[in-house]
């Protein structure tokens, strides 16, 4: 069964996260996924709910009314995008009220949300239509020498009410898909907390605080890799991690993955197929563990 | 933005306290529950952000919002440190969307003009580009080169049609203009 799909970027990634586009393009492909550009783009609108809930209903609902005309479901690669377009379509399908008002504001483009849009992040498309049976038979250079650590955030499980995916308090899908690519995911102190990414402009002082609190439990358990699915979570340990190693005196060392990019390693495809590159962390080391274990 | 006594020290004063003020917010969508917190603090122990400020406690602000101590609440610094985890909407065992209530104080108080910067910028680059940052000409151009299509446009005209009306952007734009 081949799956296609809308691909909403969202902002981060384009803006500083392109090695996260690139491995999950390569991955999807490869994995029968099918991607289609959105006809145009807006902002999610979660950075203005602080500031205007309003302002974010809109542009959530500018974006699934736009999905909407081009009857595909929506699949986001920030589960920052992908809980807010859910919210807002399960928002706004529920109240009718709500509905009209923010239909109004979308009339004045030409546009009409009907609430028919189905938004899934990456690891939902990947556990759910793609199945954990069809990706570990992709894979072919098993990484059984890894041992990583994995952080899923909170957008993709939070608020539960709404998301209602996986655990939040005992999360196991990105698990579940480190452990096929044949690595180990060990558990470690905290692994559900924040990471402080969305506190940065407010505070940095606070918010380095938080991703650095993970990184000592991360170095804590000896993971080789820290695994993400979020740009901004990835943000916050990979090019962070030089900064928060240098304000706290400390030392890390510790990779930080896009899924993707591992399950493509897995999937036998180069690190620099992979956007390895554009990596901050230095990640030779893993994969010198890695070329040992295959061979 | 400095973290400041937000949850200031000083003794209420009775003039200080709009008794109003929670009926108000019982009714805007996100803080209906506001009225069954009972204290019970398991927001504030449960708190990423609260474990490394020395201010930012949500049983507090929700204390003094219940107070009606608006005007406090709305001017703080502090409630603009939530990172917006819903770890406390998940776990409030009054079912109170804490995260939320959160949020609606921030849009009033954004209402009242205290935004800051760093949502200023972002509402100005929705506006202009559809994204949220300014994203670099030469990111756009190293697509191709990375193997990737080229970006979706945003449609700044339709975008700002769409946004006619909503006070928060017009009154960040006027802003903007005088400075």
């Amino acid at each position: 069964m081949s799956s296609k799909y809308l691909i909403f970027l969202g902002c981060a990634v384009p803006y500083r996260v392109s090695s996260y586009e690139i491995s999950a393009r390569k991955v999807l492909a490869k994995l029968g996924v099918e991607l289609v550009e959105m006809p145009e783009f807006n902002c999610c609108g979660l950075p203005l709910d602080p500031v205007s809930h309003e302002t974010m209903l809109i542009l959530a609902a500018r974006n699934l009314a736009l999905a909407e005309q081009t009857g595909l479901s929506i699949l986001t690669l920030c589960p920052g995008c992908a809980g807010t377009l859910k919210k807002v379509n399960k928002t706004l399908k529920e109240d009718k009220e709500l509905r009209e008002q923010i239909n109004a504001h979308l009339k004045e483009s030409g546009l009409e949300l009907k609430g028919t849009v189905e938004t899934k992040h990456i690891l939902q498309v990947l556990t759910e239509e793609v199945g954990l049976e069809k990706i570990k038979n992709a894979v072919v250079k098993p990484l059984t020498m890894l041992k990583v650590a994995e952080h899923v955030g909170c957008h993709l499980l939070r608020p539960k009410e709404v998301i209602g995916f996986d655990d939040p308090e005992d999360p196991q899908t990105l698990k579940k898909l480190i452990e096929a690519t044949g690595a180990t995911c060990l558990d470690y102190i905290d692994e559900t907390e924040c990471c402080g990414a969305p506190s940065v402009g407010v505070s940095d002082k606070v918010a380095l605080q938080l991703a650095r609190d993970k990184l000592n439990h991360v170095k804590m358990v000896e993971a080789q890799a820290l695994i993400t699915i979020c740009p901004f979570c990835h943000i916050m340990f990979d090019t962070n991690e030089l900064r928060i190693e240098r304000m706290f005196s400390e030392t890390y060392g510790i990779p930080v993955l896009h899924y993707p990019q591992l399950l493509g390693l897995a999937m036998g495809m180069t690190p620099e197929e992979l956007a390895f590159n554009e990596l901050r962390v230095d990640t030779s080391k893993m994969l010198q563990v890695i070329k040992e274990g295959v061979n | 933005m400095t973290e400041n006594t937000a949850t200031s020290k000083e003794p209420i004063k009775a003039s200080e306290i709009d008794p109003k003020f929670k009926y108000e917010l019982s009714r805007m969508h996100g803080s209906e529950k506001l009225l069954r917190c009972f204290q019970c603090g398991t927001c504030t122990s449960d708190c990423p952000v609260a474990r490394f400020s020395d201010t930012y406690r949500p049983r507090t602000i929700i204390r003094m919002a219940q107070l009606g101590l608006k005007e406090r609440v709305l001017n703080s610094d502090t409630l603009w440190l939530c990172a917006a985890c819903f770890t406390c909407t998940d776990r409030c065992p009054q079912g109170i969307e804490v995260a939320s209530v959160i949020r609606v104080l921030r849009n009033l108080a954004a209402e009242k003009g205290i935004v800051p910067q760093v949502f200023k910028d972002q509402a100005a680059c929705i506006l202009e580009s559809g994204y949220a940052y300014k994203i670099p000409e030469l990111r756009i151009k190293k697509r191709e080169t990375q193997g990737l299509p080229p970006l979706p446009k945003g449609n700044p005209e339709n975008i700002r049609k769409t946004l006619k009306g909503v006070k928060f952007l017009e009154k960040t734009e006027k802003e903007g203009e005088q400075a």
